[in-house]
């Protein structure tokens, strides 16, 4: 056996492979381009929320969000971090980002123009976001493992509070309903697009499965989240906007119309309501940065205790 | 317990952390570092927590049925009783950290008072949760605060720039009004006098340590945010902060 | 200061409670130990995670090399004596 087919078995048996493994080039390469691209999904993601952090209609809900928010900070960093063990630096990655050449999810290109996009967003784009992310906690390389598990854990909440959200305003007033519904009208398909291509257009699905850095076909976890998301539309009594969604005794799942695959590949290439202002805001905070981690890393510089740390571990 | 003067005073403090926490959070995302975005997020988070605790404090002692936020919504500018120090545009990451010193050490030591006295035992229970957080918030401000001080030219320039902006706004943290008195007399109150040289102290040994100049105390200082007389700023953020609130007012969110 | 300054990685031990060791959970930047651990607290206790926070810069540690893996940590695998179980004691035996 050569190092490659060592390694395949190994992963076919479902052995974790930690940093200093070795891994075949294109298997690290995957896992940063995923890994990362999960993290500035991450980062970009606070951005359509944030810009309703200083509106939030109570100050319990502004909590809510802020702490949501930050946990988004939270598991960016988690994933840069698991990233960074691969033997790629954060700021290369982030360069990355700025410079257009990594992807982010793509729905966050969509502007968040109501409230009720604070519940859509929790209910829909996590609970997506969950469905993806769960079987992640078992993805063959380990620190992403372990990283997925922290960020699971601390996602549970998210999906909550959006779906709360949407319970209050569809328990509300006739303004807040509506409020609800137009929300939803404009968020349901393009959360369906964040289980990315179909399964026969997508290029890196069959690699990804058989390494187990992905454990479902992309549209596996789309008809599950359909599956799951009917019953709960239902429940707060919104309607979904599509008028093929149907249950198909047969199959045993929802049966759903064609997802504008037009507007999918023009979101993706740039050209979301967004994409512009979204990469615009984050460079902008990086680079309004700059002197403040300058400063720090002068100071440290300066500072470097040559003595050993102020108080022993223990 | 309705004394207006009493009420006033808790609104006084519940006013200051919420607008602190505004200004914080709108950090949240644009962060220099995401450990820095997380960081000012908790800053926030603490603030909105003391705000929500002293409204409804408020609430119940004003006993009219409202809400806590009833005050953080539904009042004017002009009924906000913050210092103008915290009702001042963020910034730049050294003009928030350096307000969250200047304003976080007399934030402290105020709140270490109210949290040893016994006339109001409810306010010193809330007091005795927004001490240990408003410590943390020095410690970390004040590192900052050192490492911009001390750190490269431009740094060292901004942050001096910042200082020199704020200490204006300084001088009303200290200069007592009725209530302030009133609180003073009823034993709930620091006094402000003593609590100055204590917060003088403090800045001055961080301030050295930063290589920064503390500015001379003797010139001219603004007020009026006790009174409800404000800047600008106030009413942009206020309108940004209860615009959807008050579109829909008396809805459960 | 025109190049990029990146600030150092740090690797984060929390103690979950009094009575546990501290374990590894995760990394972060910062520029000095004191951010580091204030950084950390941050990041990695906001759930009440931890009692307890040891950083310690990631270029400080010295792991074993995968490579070595075998001839490290096979060897052990025949000592079974040092086992417990290793040992058939007759039932009336207990306690032990």
């Amino acid at each position: 056996m050569n190092m490659n087919e060592r390694f395949e078995a190994y992963i076919a048996s479902d052995a974790k492979i930690e940093p200093k493994d070795w891994m075949p080039d294109a298997y690290r390469k995957t896992l940063i381009r995923q890994i990362s691209q999960h993290a500035h999904s991450e980062v970009v993601g606070m951005l359509p929320e944030g810009n309703w952090v200083t509106r939030a209609p109570s100050l319990l809900r502004k909590s809510i969000l802020l702490a949501k928010v930050q946990d988004e900070a939270g598991h960016g960093l988690y994933l840069y971090s698991a990233c960074e063990t691969l033997g790629v630096s954060r700021d290369d990655l982030i360069a990355d980002l700025h410079s257009g050449k990594a992807k982010y999810s793509s729905i966050f290109n969509y502007p968040a123009t109501s409230w009720a996009d604070m519940g859509t967003v929790g209910w829909l784009v996590d609970g997506a976001a969950i469905m993806n992310q769960v079987p992640l906690c078992k993805t063959s390389y380990g620190p992403y493992a372990r990283a997925m598990v922290r960020v699971c854990k601390e996602e549970s909440f998210h999906q909550r509070q959006g779906f709360q959200i949407l319970l209050a305003l569809c328990n509300g007033t006739e303004a807040q309903k509506a409020m609800a519904q137009e929300s939803l009208n404009r968020w349901w398909w393009p959360a369906l697009m964040m289980f990315g291509p179909r399964d026969e257009d997508s290029q890196h699905t069959e690699e990804s499965m058989r390494w187990r850095i992905k454990r479902f076909t992309n549209d596996e976890l789309r008809q599950k989240f359909v599956d799951m998301t009917v019953p709960q539309a239902e429940l707060l009594g919104l309607t979904i906007p599509d008028p093929d969604l149907k249950w198909n005794e047969e199959r045993g799942h929802y049966d759903f119309g064609e997802i504008d695959w037009n507007e999918f590949h023009h979101v993706i290439r740039g050209n979301g309501p967004c994409n512009r202002e979204r990469l615009e805001a984050r460079r902008k905070a990086h680079e309004e940065g700059a002197w403040v981690r300058d400063a720090a890393s002068a100071y440290a510089k300066k500072h470097a205790r040559t003595d050993a740390s102020s108080t022993h571990a223990a | 317990m309705a004394n207006s003067a009493h009420l006033n005073y808790v609104l006084r403090l519940a006013d200051d952390a919420v607008i602190q926490g505004q200004r914080l959070s709108e950090w949240c995302g644009h962060g220099p570092i995401l450990e820095e975005d997380i960081a000012l997020t908790n800053l926030a988070l603490d603030c909105i927590g003391q705000a929500r605790a002293l409204y409804a404090l408020a609430a119940e002692r004003a006993g009219a049925g409202q809400t806590e936020d009833d005050f953080a919504y539904f009042r004017d500018e002009e009924a906000f009783r913050n210092h103008l120090m915290v009702e001042l545009p963020k910034g730049d990451f050294g003009f928030t950290l350096m307000r969250q010193f200047l304003f976080g050490a007399f934030n402290w030591l105020r709140m270490e008072h109210l949290s040893g006295q016994t006339q109001d035992p409810e306010l010193a229970a809330i007091a005795t949760k927004a001490v240990k957080e408003l410590r943390y918030h020095v410690e970390h401000a004040r590192d900052w605060v050192v490492r911009l001080g001390d750190g490269t030219e431009e740094s060292h320039r901004r942050v001096a720039e910042s200082l020199a902006a704020l200490w204006p706004y300084t001088g009303e943290l200290f200069a007592p009004d009725s209530i302030d008195e009133w609180a003073l007399q009823a034993g709930i109150g620091p006094d402000l006098n003593a609590l100055h040289s204590r917060w003088t102290a403090i800045v001055e040994a961080a301030l050295t340590e930063a290589t920064l100049d503390l500015p001379s105390s003797t010139g001219w200082m603004q007020s009026g945010g006790k009174a409800g007389r404000h800047s600008e700023h106030l009413g942009y953020l206020l309108a940004e902060m209860q615009s959807l609130a008050r579109k829909h007012p008396g809805v459960t969110w | 200061m025109s190049e990029r300054s990146t600030w150092p990685l740090w690797e984060v031990f929390v103690r979950s409670r009094q009575g546990l060791s501290h374990r590894h959970v995760g990394s972060l930047h910062a520029p000095d130990a004191e951010m580091a651990i204030q950084n950390a607290r941050d990041v990695y206790t906001r759930r009440q995670e931890g009692v307890s926070i040891w950083v310690l810069p990631a270029s400080s540690i010295t792991a074993s090399s995968p490579a070595d893996k075998d001839c490290l940590f096979e060897p052990a695998n025949d000592k079974v004596y040092r086992h417990p179980t290793f040992y058939d004691l007759p039932d009336e035996v207990k306690n032990m």
